[in-house]
């Protein structure tokens, strides 16, 4: 059976623009939450989120390449650069039908809908701009990244709200482990604060509000968590076959082994407990591990009442005894849920807690809830030798997907 | 209003060229407009002289000459069925 590693890592998000200052902001514990600056939010009722600060896109890409993106492309091409940098590969022109790219986006160009139906019904515009679709449609950031890196092989992108980037990883890995693919980059990006999306949202009444202390406003499995808080930014993972890894001498970050999906077929918001309980032995089986071999879980977390509560009984309901004993932590307590990218965001950090051998906190905690008596490594980062490890997406609409990575041996 | 110093600058702007490098005889293949770049540049001509260019013309606009021409005959309410007649056969702006 082919084996799947992990040899490139990218991050772009509002605790870090980078791997190194992303991991060093999660384990110090250090949210990213504030005040909206990329509009006046005066008349939100909730004001906050987890933006990336003081963005400039002509940093990063020259006005010409910025007219055809949105922000949501911008912040995956940025992620796939670190990833292939860190990587140090060099496809060769006779590898590139087995290399593709799959790209995760709840949302996708939701600035560009934004100010297009702005202009046609508060302005009363006509015509919209020509690029309004090349610029807003989910698959814009994979075939982005397909150009920029010459990749001819399978490529798409996933869209399951919360589970999206987790589906892109999980998908681009079995691409490469059932021999379809050698080389693949996977993640995903979202961009979704926006005037209309943060209204979106506050009709749903899962927003933690905490405008006069943006930094302390997600705490999740805390008894006095208050909600979710919307964040931006993109994470790309470099995903190799194990050969083709060693054959150029590769550095390995870790192995991808398993990868769990399921669907709860019972409510478009409302989780179940057997839907996710069911992907997360899935990636199990898939990895031939067993609960007592899982050091850490990264979880979805996302600080509303209902998600933690009931990822607690899903842990419980698969880890049994051991439950109470594995760490978990959410560190959506940080860079805030940020949708499509969130998944592939947390799998970053999980591959650097396997990586650097510390696990960060779940940042915001105040107290005990006894729904959530888990471990969720309160407040303060933790040396751990983490064998191996779980990433949790679980979306709205019911769309579960876990991943596991293990250390390389 | 001088046509042609519009479109030059409206070209310019949008392929993010000095100005200086769009010459009345320039193709769009050699300013590297491609069908996409051209369907922005018309959006963007359209907004300036608050005109419609019907779809058939603007097909046939393959150098800053020809768009010069036919947006002086648009703009001026002339006649333009020769210019429709001449891009039937001609293939479309964008694909997909």
């Amino acid at each position: 059976m082919r084996r799947v590693v992990i040899t490139g890592l990218g991050v772009f998000a509002s605790t870090g623009r980078n791997v190194e200052e992303f991991f060093g902001n999660l384990t110090e514990g250090r949210s990213a939450v504030r005040r909206i600056r990329q509009f006046d939010p005066s008349e939100l009722t909730v004001q906050i989120a987890a933006e990336i600060p003081d963005y400039n896109p002509a940093d990063y890409f020259p006005q010409k390449r910025l007219d055809l993106i949105d922000r949501f492309s911008e912040f995956a091409l940025i992620a796939a650069r670190e990833a292939m940098q860190s990587s140090g590969i060099e496809v060769r022109d006779e590898e590139r039908p087995r290399f593709g790219v799959v790209t995760g986006s709840g949302l996708g160009g939701v600035h560009t809908y934004d100010n297009g139906y702005f202009n046609l019904y508060a302005k009363q515009v006509t015509k919209l701009h020509p690029f309004t679709i090349p610029r807003s449609m989910h698959n814009a950031a994979a075939s982005q990244i397909c150009m920029e890196y010459g990749a001819l092989g399978p490529s798409l992108a996933t869209s399951t709200a919360c589970s999206s980037s987790n589906h892109a990883i999980g998908e681009a890995f079995h691409r490469i482990k059932f021999g379809l693919a050698d080389i693949m980059l996977a993640g995903g990006s979202d961009a979704p604060i926006t005037f209309g999306t943060m209204r979106c949202w506050e009709s749903v009444r899962v927003l933690a509000s905490g405008n006069g202390d943006p930094s302390r406003a997600c705490r999740p499995f805390s008894a006095d968590r208050e909600g979710l808080v919307l964040g931006e930014g993109a994470a790309i993972l470099l995903l190799e076959e194990l050969e083709h890894a060693r054959r150029r001498g590769a550095r390995i970050y870790a192995e991808l082994a398993g990868y769990g999906m399921s669907s709860d077929a019972a409510h478009i918001t409302q989780p179940t407990v057997e839907g996710p309980a069911r992907a997360v032995r899935m990636a199990l089986e898939e990895a031939q591990l067993n609960p007592e071999d899982i050091d850490y879980i990264n979880a979805h977390g996302t600080g509303t009442r209902l998600n933690d509560a009931t990822e607690t009984r899903v842990i419980k309901e698969v880890f049994k005894d051991r439950a109470r004993r594995v760490p978990v932590s959410s560190t959506k307590s940080m860079h805030g849920h940020v949708m499509g990218a969130t998944g592939a965001i947390e799998l970053v950090a999980t591959v650097m807690v396997l990586d650097r051998g510390v696990i960060p906190p779940t940042a915001n905690y105040t107290q005990p809830d006894p729904e959530c008596d888990l471990d969720c490594v309160p407040n303060e980062a933790r040396p751990a030798r983490v064998r191996a490890a779980l990433s949790n997406s679980f979306a709205f609409g019911g769309l579960n997907a876990v991943l596991l990575v293990r250390k390389f041996q | 209003m001088d046509v042609e110093q519009k479109v030059v600058e409206i070209i310019a702007r949008e392929q993010h060229l000095d100005p200086s490098a769009v010459k009345l005889d320039s193709t769009f293949a050699e300013l590297g407009i491609d069908s996409l770049d051209g369907v922005n540049i018309l959006f963007a001509l359209e907004e300036e002289f608050k005109i419609d260019i019907p779809d058939a013309v603007a097909q046939n606009m393959k150098s800053v000459r020809q768009v010069v021409d036919s947006l002086t005959r648009v703009i001026e309410g002339k006649d333009i069925s020769d210019l429709v007649e001449m891009a039937k056969g001609g293939t479309a702006a964008t694909s997909n």
